[in-house]
């Protein structure tokens, strides 16, 4: 993970925007601590996001849990005009940054300042990845993504295309059509074109890690000792307050 | 940034800005008719009207949801759902395209709003800048008049109230306005806007509209070759029946 920015004290300077921000929002007075989870469906992101609310709460922290498509504005419009499948991507991309922007103004950075700690089931990485895979320019998307805050830790779980498939498959029993990038044209036959799509998203994620920095956990383990390895990070994280 | 024409698209796009109340929309609807008199193919795009954005930004708007940011976000996001599905196809058979409001508005308000004008700008790069572009220029009290005569009843975000520069809506519309034509004419040199005296008669303008419209363009290039076609099946019978039809008068 990318170290947090010091100044020559060794104290953690305040926290930033990745590009030039929100407009009218400033950062100073922000208790509170982002931590997002990064990873594909099956890889055990809302598994372990449920058991860090747990202990979390338990242990007298107040959370709040943000995630895509979650937004007031635009989640029942977007999920409709994912169904029908008729936006290109341009439109689909600017209408996801839409439901992140509204999130983060009106969810993520009042929870922060109130001191809550905010869990991010996905964030801006998700976003960007999927669009990189689609071909979207870099540069456009990061930046579209200036607005985004940088987090105070991103965990990205990491499991292999093809345990992927069997854990959606033993759990839906099906594969999801976006998550199988079936609007790409990889492949007519749906199991082909999931492990071909995750590979491509793992390749857009390790280029994404070059300049945002995340933590990667190795998510083929048993849910114990990925929830150990989480909680004991979090405490750092938490200590250095 | 390159014009349709730089990027050898067969259409032509032309746009109008202008502030609220500078009659823009009337005189690009004049020239819709008389290019579609002319038998020329048009095709006309209005700001804000993406069916499938539509319900989300009237939403926003109507529970005061939206943030500077939001609101760009949003409108970028029905911008590009009507480029990228009506715009770019019609461009690329010959269509002239006829736009009230491209992204030269989303420059001026956006940034009036607060928003980062390299953010706004980088966000809409995907779009080719129009071939021509009319700024309809009208005395900002002129415009002021007309929209206030006309709907009394100001809209929150439409008078920049979310902006809180004044708890007068009157006074907060002014005040909006006038900053979004300083911005309006901090650009006009470098995307080539052609000025149009908005105080002038309606006639007036629109018979300039037309001429420098046909001298930018040679409209023959743009018209459809005769009627279109019956479907093969449907056309002898039909002559028949005329024929049939004729017998019987």
């Amino acid at each position: 993970m990318k170290k947090p920015a010091t100044n020559s004290d060794g104290v953690k300077k305040c926290r930033r925007f990745y590009g030039h921000g929100i407009p009218h929002v400033p950062l100073e007075d922000i208790a509170g601590k982002l931590i997002v989870v990064e990873g594909a469906d099956g890889s055990g992101r809302s598994t372990q996001i449920a058991r860090l609310v747990d202990w979390l709460e338990t242990s007298g922290h107040a959370t709040v849990q943000v995630g895509l498509k979650r937004s007031t504005l635009v989640s029942s419009e977007l999920e409709k005009a994912q169904e029908g499948n008729i936006l290109s991507r341009t439109t689909l991309s600017l209408f996801y940054a839409t439901d992140f922007a509204d999130q983060l103004e009106n969810v993520i950075l009042p929870a922060l300042k109130a001191g809550f700690i905010v869990l991010a089931d996905r964030y801006v990485y998700t976003l960007m990845a999927r669009d990189m895979v689609r071909g979207m320019d870099e540069a456009w998307l990061k930046n579209l993504y200036g607005i985004a805050l940088e987090p105070d830790a991103v965990f990205y779980f990491s499991v292999e295309p093809q345990e992927l498939v069997q854990r959606n498959l033993a759990k839906n029993a099906s594969l999801d059509y976006w998550e199988s990038g079936m609007d790409l044209g990889f492949s007519r036959d749906m199991f082909d074109s999931f492990v071909k799509y995750q590979t491509a998203m793992q390749a857009a994620f390790h280029k994404l890690r070059k300049n945002y920095g995340f933590t990667i956990v190795d998510g083929n383990r048993p849910v114990g000792s990925i929830t150990r390895e989480l909680r004991k990070k979090i405490r750092a994280l938490l200590a250095a307050k | 940034m390159k014009t349709f024409a730089e990027l050898n698209f067969p259409g032509r796009l032309i746009a109008v800005e202008g502030l609220d109340g500078s009659g823009k929309s009337t005189q690009i609807y004049l020239l819709k008719r008389w290019l579609e008199a002319e038998g020329v193919k048009v095709y006309f795009s209005e700001w804000n009207s993406s069916e499938l954005v539509k319900s989300a930004t009237s939403k926003g708007k109507k529970r005061e949801l939206l943030t500077p940011t939001t609101f760009s976000l949003i409108h970028a996001t029905d911008f590009a759902d009507r480029y990228e599905r009506h715009l770019l196809p019609l461009l690329r058979s010959g269509y002239i395209v006829l736009c009230d409001r491209y992204i030269f508005t989303a420059f001026a308000r956006d940034v009036v709003r607060g928003c980062l004008p390299e953010w706004v700008r980088g966000i809409y790069n995907f779009a080719a800048l129009p071939d021509t572009t009319f700024f309809f220029k009208a005395d900002l009290e002129v415009s002021l008049n007309r929209i206030l005569e006309g709907r009394p009843k100001l809209k929150f975000f439409e008078a920049g109230m979310d902006l809180h520069l004044s708890n007068d809506p009157y006074e907060s519309f002014r005040i909006f306005q006038g900053r979004i034509l300083e911005q309006y004419m901090a650009m006009s040199a470098k995307f080539n806007f052609i000025v149009m005296d908005a105080n002038q008669h309606v006639e007036k303008q629109q018979a300039l509209v037309r001429k420098i419209v046909s001298e930018r363009m040679d409209l023959a290039r743009f018209k459809r070759r005769g009627p279109l076609p019956l479907p093969p099946a449907i056309q002898p019978d039909n002559k028949a029946k005329e024929a049939e039809e004729d017998l019987a008068a």
